[in-house]
């Protein structure tokens, strides 16, 4: 057997866990968690419970200690404190080694960190030059007069037309597929394994990515003979087999109010009625008075300054949501979400796990002066062609504006940011292309090299599906059965599987195509398409 | 075999034509034998008017009923719903019962409403009692929103009333355009700030015994400017009204979507955001006051037996999710605004000929009525009197013998489910 290169198996990573044992990982994870819950408003407001419950006669001196944790136990605050390191868990990497750099969390392989620097030059200039090729300035503080008017008209910003002519969407999704097909890792000699099948594919770097064993072990709970919302709900079954029981174990875990449990039941799928709860719950996305605070605070800022991001964010909305037939009646809320979260700088924290760095720009006059550069947007996201339909999905499920905010910031810093940022995670795009391609190769290789022989790569057509994780492009009720697999796995590789499918249960109909845009034409509609016997069929009845 | 059916239409839409020519029956005029006619109301007056009309014959059909418009006038089917809730009082019927303010609690289902001129004092007399309320004014006769204007002054009504005895009005319908005037929703369920109303389809084959059938693919149709219940936007029909034939006037007026959003994105939307039990009572209740809007017009019905009928229903869901009954309409609109809505219809129609004529053959008006399962396409059973009858005497027949009942609300009887589930 051929050696493989090193790094397949001993990636930093693995190379860095070997050297910590797992007392000194466990213990410096903990006293990150700590630092952080440290400045939260739940430690306050626990300090508080734990303050006013001395009043208490059940609160004895000479058993203190117990007393309050067992107060604070039963008052549900601990379980809230549970929910919150649960989160923190989810958004933070494992712990660096001590002598790891910063620049590791985001991205451990050097050549990933230099193709998303360079791409977000890429990114900037374009959005430098239109700004100066339209006269329109990066940010202007409004007029009084254009307060108040955008002020009344809030709740109806999608009754504006303004000419939105000369912006350009500043990239979309095959702009940055062009870029992935050219990343290459310079320590690996690809001459080496001409015979392997990579080389059919577009993505020309080597990762590790699951196999369908690999996926059935992962993936366990959707094997055939676990009940499946989304397949044993349908109107032909009998609720008592398995949909009613399932939903009332379902109301128990809300009633519960525990993440984690959340998490695990949402891996069957989520019932309709229940999701909106559910999801907020897997999140920690409580919607606190202080979160709603935080959304007015956003929308004041809306209201006072003008940005350029703002006219792209318009053009997006209209350009996609709009006219779309799921999502055209929550226009308004779109407009509403997306400007408050380009001005959300707490947003900004996400880029110590993302490899993407936040784009800056200098205060007129002063280019080039670091003392004077700020992010630009504020919240450190430039959006894209498509960009709207993370949120739109999502208006199906909460109806209130500032819990519609609070659930789509953190599915985007859990999830989003990895579908338009070059990284080596699992979730991450690239992980998620080489995968599907893996997939098909594997699995349907005659259908893959028809495909590719006639000029229809595979992924030049799946590309647009995993970068929106599906979204507009199946009905909403199949893709939020998708999503509710997404928070239950906490990953994205649901979508490359998927997307394979897809491509799997079109196959017949692939297979005689003779062009790009024929096969482009069997897969233009996927809103028939019922998800979860797709997954299920192809991770658990393909034959290995 | 037993031939080709021939089939004429004064309504020269595309969605019936290529259903006629897709089951190869062949187009001949209205002076020659024909089979099937999907005609217009005006023509359907002339078919059966006592001067023009004529005899059919048993293999003829026609795709409206002699006097629709018991049911599909504002002003009638106000009246016949008045007298089927007094009747069913009368008869001391658990259905009439009413609540402490004495509304109806199961057949409160239409906006308090007026004829004018004939019932301007009562009119008057209800405005008086709430002064701050809104009021809609409607020609009886007219559809997709022609005529409509709102009110929320007495003076305003005055003003009409003068206007209309001196101007146009006059001219167009020799001194008496009916209105109805109705008390305006305005406390519509607002989705993304949006106002909306639902379109319905419901066939019914017979009034005598009742057979009726909900099609699945309903819509909602919204407004494409955000609705503000302030009276300064009185004037701007386009906030009020959900016609597409007025919406489509407007300049946010969208050719892709039509400012349509099907049944299935509604039930979603609701039991995502309200929960499952409350989406189904509102869908149970929708059944409901369609199949009471039937009943109630069943008794005045020409039940003539080579009519079937497809009729559009508005409704308009209040933010309590009480549905209330705003008309129905005799000939829905046809006219395909988008490629979904295209689909649609060509389905409907698809279906509803699926239904009322077997197997594609040639009318026979003694058919049955029944078809089978297979048969209703999108289409469902929304009531069957027949069934509903002889499952009543087995009950009875049953519970005398003191058997049990077995398990209710299992799947196979969702088609007359609904109704069962409210009717108390």
């Amino acid at each position: 057997m051929k050696a493989r290169p090193i790094f397949r198996h001993q990636t930093p990573a693995a190379l860095r866990k070997e050297k910590m044992d797992e007392g000194t990982e466990l213990s410096l994870t903990i006293a990150q968690i700590v630092q952080r819950l440290k400045g939260s408003h739940l430690h306050s407001q626990l300090e508080r419970q734990a303050k006013e419950c001395l009043h208490q006669p059940e609160i004895k001196l000479e058993s203190l200690k117990e007393d309050v944790r067992s107060f604070l136990k039963t008052s549900g605050w601990e379980k809230k404190l549970q929910n919150a390191v649960y989160r923190e868990l989810h958004v933070q990497l494992p712990p660096s080694h001590p002598a790891a750099p910063a620049e590791h969390l985001k991205e451990p392989l050097a050549y990933m960190r230099k193709a998303q620097v360079n791409w977000e030059k890429r990114v900037l200039k374009s959005l430098n030059s239109m700004s100066t090729e339209l006269g329109v300035p990066l940010a202007r503080m409004r007029p009084p007069v254009e307060q108040k008017e955008l002020t009344n008209k809030w709740n109806e910003m999608g009754t504006d037309e303004p000419d939105l002519s000369h912006f350009r969407p500043v990239y979309a999704p095959k702009d940055f597929l062009e870029v992935l097909i050219g990343l290459r890792n310079p320590n690996h000699d690809s001459s080496e394994d001409v015979s392997a099948r990579s080389h059919w594919g577009l993505i020309q770097i080597p990762l590790n990515v699951r196999d369908i064993p690999q996926l059935r072990q992962a993936y366990s709970e959707l094997n055939l003979t676990t009940g499946q919302l989304g397949i044993d709900d349908h109107a032909h079954m009998h609720p008592d087999l398995f949909e009613n029981e399932y939903v009332q174990i379902g109301k128990k875990v809300v009633m519960d109010q525990d993440s984690a449990a959340a998490q695990q039941y949402s891996r069957q799928g989520c019932p309709t009625g229940l999701r909106a709860d559910l999801w907020a719950l897997i999140l920690n996305s409580t919607n606190q008075p202080t979160d709603m605070m935080h959304y007015e605070q956003l929308k004041a800022g809306v209201i006072q300054h003008d940005l350029l991001v703002d006219n792209l964010i318009y053009k997006d909305v209209k350009l996609t949501a709009s006219n779309d037939d799921y999502y055209f009646v929550f226009e308004d809320f779109l407009y509403q979400v997306l400007l408050c979260f380009s001005r959300d700088t707490a947003v900004l924290e996400h880029f110590k796990y993302n490899s993407a760095t936040p784009p800056k720009s200098y205060i007129q006059g002063k280019v080039g002066d670091e003392e004077c550069a700020v992010v630009y947007p504020p919240n450190g996201v430039i959006p894209f062609h498509g960009f709207s339909m993370y949120v739109a999905p999502l208006c199906f499920l909460y109806n209130e504006p500032s819990k519609l905010y609070s659930v789509f910031r953190e599915m985007y810093i859990r999830y989003f940011f990895r579908l338009h940022s070059i990284s080596s995670s699992h979730s991450g795009i690239v992980s998620l292309c080489l995968q599907f391609e893996r997939l098909l190769q594997t699995h349907l290789p005659q259908l893959f090299y028809h495909l590719r022989q006639i000029g229809a790569q595979p992924l030049r057509i799946a590309f647009k599906w995993m970068v929106r994780a599906f979204s507009g492009y199946l009905s909403t009720d199949q893709l939020l059965l998708l999503w509710d697999r997404i928070l239950g796995y906490d990953s994205l590789e649901v979508v490359a599987v998927l997307a394979a499918a897809v491509f799997a249960f079109r196959a017949e109909n692939l297979m005689e195509v003779t062009s790009l845009a024929s096969a482009e034409a069997v897969l233009a509609d996927l809103s028939t398409l019922k998800v979860m016997p797709l997954i299920q069929i192809f991770l658990f009845a393909t034959a290995i | 075999m037993a031939g080709k059916v021939k089939w004429v239409t004064d309504i020269e839409k595309s969605v019936l034509i290529n259903n006629f020519e897709k089951r190869e029956w062949i187009q001949v005029t209205e002076n020659e034998d024909w089979n099937f006619y999907w005609m217009s109301i005006q023509t359907i007056r002339n078919v059966f008017s006592v001067d023009t009309g004529y005899r059919l014959s048993d293999d003829q059909m026609v795709n409206h009923f002699p006097n629709h418009y018991e049911l599909t006038r504002k002003d009638l089917m106000i009246k016949n719903i008045k007298r089927y809730r007094k009747e069913l009082e009368k008869e001391g019927s658990p259905l009439a019962e009413k609540d402490e303010n004495g509304k109806y609690i199961y057949l409160d289902f239409v906006p308090v409403t007026f004829m004018l001129p004939a019932d301007y004092n009562l009119f008057v007399e209800e405005f008086r009692k709430n002064p701050s309320s809104t009021w809609i004014m409607k020609p009886c006769g007219k559809a997709q929103g022609k005529g409509i204007f709102l009110i929320n002054k007495l003076s305003q009504i005055k003003k009409w009333s003068r206007d209309s005895r001196t101007s146009t009005f006059v001219a167009a319908s020799s001194g008496k355009e009916a209105y109805v005037i109705s008390l305006y929703i305005d406390n519509p369920l607002l989705i993304g700030g949006k106002k909306f109303d639902l379109r319905l389809y419901v066939l019914v084959t017979t009034y005598r015994p009742l057979k009726c059938y909900m099609y699945k693919l309903g819509f909602c149709r919204f407004c494409t400017v955000k609705y503000t219940p302030s009276t300064s936007e009185l004037d701007n029909m386009f906030v009020h009204l959900t016609n597409v034939a007025i919406q489509k006037h407007g300049d946010d007026y969208n050719h892709v979507h039509g400012g349509k959003w099907t049944v299935s994105n509604l039930r979603l939307y609701l039991e995502s955001t309200r929960g499952k039990e409350v989406t189904s009572r509102l869908f149970d209740q929708i059944h409901w006051i369609v199949v009471q809007s039937l009943k109630a017009v069943a008794p005045v019905m020409n039940n003539d037996k080579h009519c079937f009928e497809c009729y559009g229903y508005d409704i308009i869901i209040d933010d309590k999710l009480k549905p209330w009954l705003i008309e129905v309409n005799a000939s829905p609109s046809l006219t395909s605004s988008t490629a979904n809505d295209r689909i649609l219809k060509y389905n409907l129609i698809n279906d509803t000929l699926n239904i009322v004529t077997p197997n594609g053959d040639i009318p026979d008006c003694r058919w049955n009525r029944s078809p089978p399962r297979e048969a209703l396409g999108n289409y469902q059973v929304l009531y069957d009197e027949e069934q509903a009858q002889s499952e009543n005497a087995e009950r009875d027949l049953r519970s005398r013998s003191g058997q049990s009942l077995g398990s209710k609300g299992t799947k196979a009887g969702a088609g007359v489910r609904p109704v069962a589930a409210t009717w108390k």
